[in-house]
């Protein structure tokens, strides 16, 4: 009868967590619902879904995540995967570099690259809108260093990596074939974790997208929240429920990977 | 000409030398086996004739061919690794067909040659089971064949059996053997296990602290052990230092005197070499006792006839020890 008390606490903890996350949830989804006074509503959501630059910016905003993951994955797998493989010493001082982007503030990274690639500069990149974008799908992939890649590091680990690269080897195959072949298709749930986070940090990012002045979906929701009242509440929930259906699908995918393996012969 | 020629091979890793002055001949078609305890080198002397491991000094050649930098994947000398290391998102047969696939075969071809495969390492029925769904001795298999399919010209095994239980591992290293034999494949085999060594191989190298203690046939290395290392190593011999051998057996020497445990004959009764027996250990097919005589304690190994044939514990008996085999060591 010892683990009453404990059990109590358990459930406290999570009565208060639940509220502590859900009423705020609750509060805006009310308010969201209560643009027309007669009662509850969509108009709100109308109003956002209806409006022009919501689906410039998110489409905007999606694109550029999708740029972010891809670049992303491309610098970060065979990194990790190398340092693993051939630099296990350097592990830690990799993972501090990864971990930079938490300690030194976007606006940073935005004057640095400002000072670098102004219209001044050697290599002028701001100085045209495709250069921005660039310049802004690179800053996003720093953002999301610290997640990718422990994503993809915890991944690696997973997977006797060194083994399968010799294995690979002694049958032949070249860097090229094992990353694709053997890294990336044994990778695949590690870096789909590392994708949905990714794509959540892009989504919602105000900073480094306000100052290089692209229209991207961050801007746009604090432009709204600044001069409307039930639509930044209503862009909250789809917001939400956006990154909802990434975790959602991260499961789903994850689950699936796992149903390939089932559990182990145990005769010969 | 031998078939794999490595001369003084030797590996550091900062300071510390882990091979030293490694020198092997291995004729086409040999089996010799790696043996030593963990930490010896043996691993490593593997992974540098693999391509895995770039030696520090000496020179390793495959038939007229200088291999010592080549790149493992150019070397055509298939692995299979202790931990299996099968691609976990492919089947036992994309498995044993990834070689294949490197080497760009049409894809006909290599459906033949994997059915091949498969059919020598008695697969069949398990092509579509990814490897988490197969055992121990299945998933070593399939690395056998993935290894075997590309037709290497020599096979190279670490710790294979090492994983696997008893009866597994006893069937597989039959297996290997067979397949070795009925291919004639050049193969370096590496191991821990003593008897693994001796029912496997052609020649064994035993090694020690980066060196080899002692290389020969199976036969020769149980039965002519050089040093104590080896005599330790192979069996269980009795160590007798001089003045153990002095006391037991009046002999004067330098090193240490190695008996084999069932080259001591013992008998109840009283005879020139007197005992007791302190212990006695049933091991199936042996008895094993331990015998105090003038302050030394032997390990004597009896065939296990029948329960009246047992000597009793504390009981006196008498030992004969025929001179031919004890052995002197270093």
């Amino acid at each position: 009868m010892k683990s009453a008390p404990s059990s109590l606490g358990a459930w406290l903890a999570m009565l208060f967590g639940g509220v502590y996350f859900l009423l705020p949830l609750l509060a805006t989804l009310i308010f969201s619902l209560k643009m027309r006074r007669e009662g509850y509503s969509f108009a709100a959501y109308q109003v956002v879904l209806n409006d022009v630059n919501f689906r410039q910016s998110f489409g905007y905003s999606t694109l550029v995540g999708l740029l972010t993951i891809v670049l992303g994955i491309v610098l970060v797998v065979p990194t990790a995967y190398w340092v693993r493989l051939k630099l296990p010493r350097w592990r830690p001082l990799i993972e501090f570099i990864t971990l930079l982007p938490l300690v030194i503030p976007a606006i940073v990274i935005v004057f640095g690259y400002l000072r670098l690639y102004g219209s001044n500069a050697w290599l002028p990149l701001t100085g045209n809108a495709r250069g921005t974008d660039l310049l802004l799908v690179c800053g996003y992939v720093t953002l999301a260093l610290p997640y990718l890649y422990r994503a993809v590091d915890s991944g690696l680990g997973a997977m006797d990596v060194r083994s399968l690269t010799e294995a690979a080897q002694s049958l032949g195959a070249g860097w090229r074939s094992i990353l694709w072949h053997v890294v990336f298709p044994n990778l695949r749930s590690a870096m789909l974790s590392g994708a949905f986070l990714t794509f959540a940090i892009v989504i919602g990012e105000f900073t480094v997208a306000s100052l290089l002045a692209r229209p991207a979906f961050g801007p746009y929701l604090q432009l709204i929240g600044a001069n409307r009242a039930y639509e930044p509440a209503a862009l909250a929930m789809i917001a939400f429920a956006i990154t909802w259906a990434a975790m959602g699908l991260l499961q789903v995918v994850t689950r699936n990977h796992r149903a390939l393996a089932p559990p182990s012969a145990d005769s010969d | 000409m031998a078939f794999l020629e490595i001369e003084h091979l030797s590996k550091h890793f900062g300071r510390h030398t882990v091979v030293h002055d490694f020198n092997m001949q291995l004729q086409a078609g040999e089996l010799v086996t790696l043996l030593g305890p963990s930490g010896c080198g043996k691993t490593t002397v593997l992974r540098m004739i693999a391509g895995f491991e770039t030696p520090s000094g000496g020179s390793l050649r495959v038939g007229d061919q200088d291999m010592t930098r080549t790149p493992p994947q150019q070397r055509g000398i298939g692995m299979v690794f202790q931990s299996y290391a099968l691609f976990p998102n492919m089947n036992a047969e994309q498995n044993i067909a990834f070689g294949l696939k490197m080497q760009k075969l049409a894809p006909a071809q290599i459906a033949r040659r994997v059915a091949d495969v498969v059919r020598l390492v008695e697969l069949g029925g398990k092509e579509k089971h990814y490897p988490q769904q197969l055992s121990g001795g299945q998933r070593q298999r399939v690395a056998l064949a993935r290894a075997l399919v590309v037709e290497p010209r020599m096979l190279l095994l670490d710790e294979p059996l090492s994983a696997l239980d008893a009866r597994i591992r006893r069937s597989l290293r039959d297996q290997i053997r067979e397949i070795q034999r009925r291919l004639g494949l050049t193969t370096v085999f590496v191991t821990h296990d003593q008897e693994e060594a001796l029912t496997l191989s052609d020649r064994i190298f035993v090694m020690n602290q980066g060196r080899v203690e002692q290389e020969g046939t199976p036969e020769t290395l149980y039965t002519q052990p050089e040093s104590e290392f080896v005599a330790r190593f192979m069996g269980n011999y009795n160590l007798l230092d001089p003045r153990q051998s002095a006391a037991l057996l009046g002999l004067e020497i330098v090193g240490h005197l190695a008996i084999r445990p069932e080259a001591i004959h013992v008998q109840q009764g009283a005879g020139a070499l007197n005992g007791i027996i302190r212990q006695r250990q049933l091991l199936g097919n042996i008895v094993r006792y331990q015998v105090e005589s003038a302050g030394v304690t032997l390990t004597v190994d009896r065939l296990n006839r029948n329960a009246g044939d047992l000597l009793p514990h504390g009981s006196p008996v008498c030992l004969l020890i025929d001179r031919a085999d004890m052995r002197e060591v270093r």
